[in-house]
């Protein structure tokens, strides 16, 4: 019974949780699905967003603005591993992996320390855990996953009018097929950048919403934001499917990312109330990805694999010689 | 139109896989032409069109087309003049995206890309129309994805997206190669249709020595990254597939080494 009031309340909080990493998700959604790169600059870059949030909001810019520069900080950190990637000639998990190395020394400069706290009592925060958790009622709880579901929306939808425009189609292509691409006329190189610094861009804003929704940056808040964006974009793909089927869109694929990361989150719930200790949060993050990315693999070989043809063959042999 | 003028690569200098591709190739094509290439493996065939389209920078020599030397411009930036299909099907399309993007994107080879839609109303009723001269039935899955498409129906999308917006020269890289010869008919024949009707330059790399002297108005022959034999009009109507050999033994001193030419030497397509 306890366990279950626990839970319960817990999950507004999940909700919320879940949809701010959507947002980061979302990020990783279009790298990796769409733009075919595995990047793993997010590690750092959402970080960096929310170093870059505390920060300026600490020295009183106003919320929205600190926001927008959450934003272009992370732009920056994409713009950076896209442009070791195109014009280095860096391979892209490498170049994903020096910026994000990188971004650590550079969190902790913005931070000037490995953390720093905001208190939403003395900001005007746009997202806070506390009144979430803070005896609120359960209106209060509504309305900061409302304000998460709203902002979320409104990113889907800005994000279906970019990949319905010029830019968005010549981004899918370079992703499906370079050598096509730049026989269209489509510089692969710049729609690779774009791709990126779009991606992390969002990645930086979603620590701008962790970092006030969570009441503090910290230097190591990005690790293994990776494997828990991959978690979405494959928990959503699988549930997306199974669902929708053949009207699995574009729009349905981005909201199924963040489903994904509130299911995410709320499966981490349910596994920490079995009293394991938070320690093992990351491990479990990699498992469930393993799990996710095994199972697709797993069910196809067993409906056909070497083990089968030789029962079945072995059956045949039987017959014919008797 | 198109002139090449002593162009020279080698790949991997400096290495043991030195290869000399192209050994100053030099052809002026003349609006309208439709020239087929043949030659024996490693002629240097393919590599031309690669060096012409600008898959990678060549060492020397200069690429015209329309009066402007294109030697130094990147592969997307020459698109702008350049239809091509390849050899692979699944090259000259995005086997993701919907037949109707595909040819929204090809739409929009050569021009400035923005923020305007990838496509619109206007062009979806247009590219129902054309898909209909394919007689295939794509017209009526504009929104399917290309990748489920075969290999035949994808090489008649490229083909179209190719000269969609009409190129100053249409590469065809042995793009019937990989296709069964029935299929591989009906896409050379649509490939004639296309270039006469639009008046288009071209360029066609085979190996079938039958279509290379059926189809066009010039054929010419690679050994060794050089043309040596180039012949056009009235002569070229009257080679046949036995000329053709003798010819190639004479300028090159040795028989002809492409396995795949050789066993479709008797094909008619």
């Amino acid at each position: 019974m306890n366990v279950l009031t626990t839970f319960l309340n817990a999950f507004p909080g999940n909700i919320s949780q879940g949809l701010i990493w959507g947002i980061m998700a979302i990020g990783v959604y279009i790298t990796y699905k769409i733009l075919d790169f595995p990047d793993l600059t997010v590690d750092g870059s959402i970080g960096t967003g929310g170093a870059v949030a505390v920060v300026l909001i600490l020295n009183g810019v106003p919320v929205w603005l600190a926001l927008v520069a959450a934003f272009a900080a992370g732009c920056l950190a994409g713009l950076i591993t896209g442009l070791l990637n195109t014009l280095l000639g860096i391979p892209g998990i490498l170049a994903g992996i020096l910026t994000q190395i990188a971004l650590y020394s550079v969190n902790l400069a913005i931070l000037g320390g490995s953390n720093k706290s905001i208190s939403v009592d003395k900001f005007p925060l746009l997202l806070s855990s506390r009144r979430v958790a803070v005896s609120g009622g359960f209106a209060m709880f509504g309305w900061e996953v409302g304000k998460c579901l709203i902002i979320v929306a409104l990113l889907i939808a800005a994000l279906y009018w970019f990949f319905g425009t010029e830019y968005g189609f010549t981004i899918r292509a370079t992703g499906c097929n370079s050598n096509m691409s730049r026989a269209q006329g489509i510089n692969t190189k710049k729609s690779t950048v774009i791709a990126l610094v779009l991606s992390n861009g969002l990645v930086g804003l979603a620590g701008g919403f962790l970092a006030q929704y969570q009441g503090f940056a910290d230097v190591n808040m990005g690790r293994g934001a990776i494997v828990i964006g991959l978690a979405a974009v494959i928990i959503g793909e699988v549930l997306g499917s199974a669902i929708l089927g053949k009207r699995f869109n574009f729009v349905a694929r981005l909201s199924f990312t963040a489903v994904g990361a509130i299911i995410y989150f709320i499966v981490l719930q349910i596994v920490m109330l079995t009293g394991l200790p938070s320690t093992y949060n990351k491990l479990f993050s990699a498992v469930v990805v393993a799990v996710f990315l095994a199972v697709p693999y797993i069910r196809k070989s067993l409906k056909t694999s070497y083990g089968r043809a030789a029962k079945s063959s072995a059956k045949k042999g039987e017959s014919r010689n008797a | 139109m198109l002139e090449l003028i002593d162009v020279k690569k080698t790949f991997n200098v400096g290495t043991i896989n030195e290869k000399k591709a192209l050994d100053g190739v030099s052809i002026k094509l003349d609006e309208g032409d439709f020239v087929t290439i043949i030659g024996g493996n490693g002629a240097g065939k393919s590599t031309t069109l690669n060096a012409i389209a600008g898959v990678w920078p060549i060492d020397s020599g200069a690429i015209i087309i329309n009066g402007q030397n294109v030697a130094g411009l990147p592969e997307h930036k020459r698109a702008k003049f350049i239809g091509r299909v390849f050899q692979d099907p699944m090259t000259g399309t995005a086997a993701t995206m919907e037949i109707q993007e595909n040819l929204a994107l090809a739409k929009r080879r050569g021009n400035p890309r923005g923020l305007r839609w990838g496509i619109t109303r206007a062009e979806r009723e247009e590219y129902h129309e054309l898909l209909k001269t394919l007689d295939l039935g794509l017209e009526d899955r504009m929104t399917s994805k290309v990748g489920l498409l075969s290999g035949g129906q994808r090489q008649a999308l490229t083909l179209l997206m190719a000269t969609l917006k009409k190129p100053d020269i249409l590469l065809l890289d042995e793009h019937t190669a990989a296709l069964d010869p029935k299929t591989a008919a009906k896409v050379l024949e649509l490939s004639d249709k296309i270039i006469e009707e639009n008046r288009l330059t071209a360029m066609m790399v085979t190996h079938n020595m039958s279509a290379a002297i059926k189809h066009g108005n010039r054929l010419i022959m690679m050994n060794s990254g050089r043309i040596i034999y180039d012949v056009k009009g009235e002569e070229k109507k009257n080679l046949t597939v036995d000329m053709l050999l003798e010819k190639f033994e004479q300028a090159s001193g040795s028989a002809l080494s492409n396995d795949r030419m050789l066993l479709s030497k008797h094909d008619n397509i």
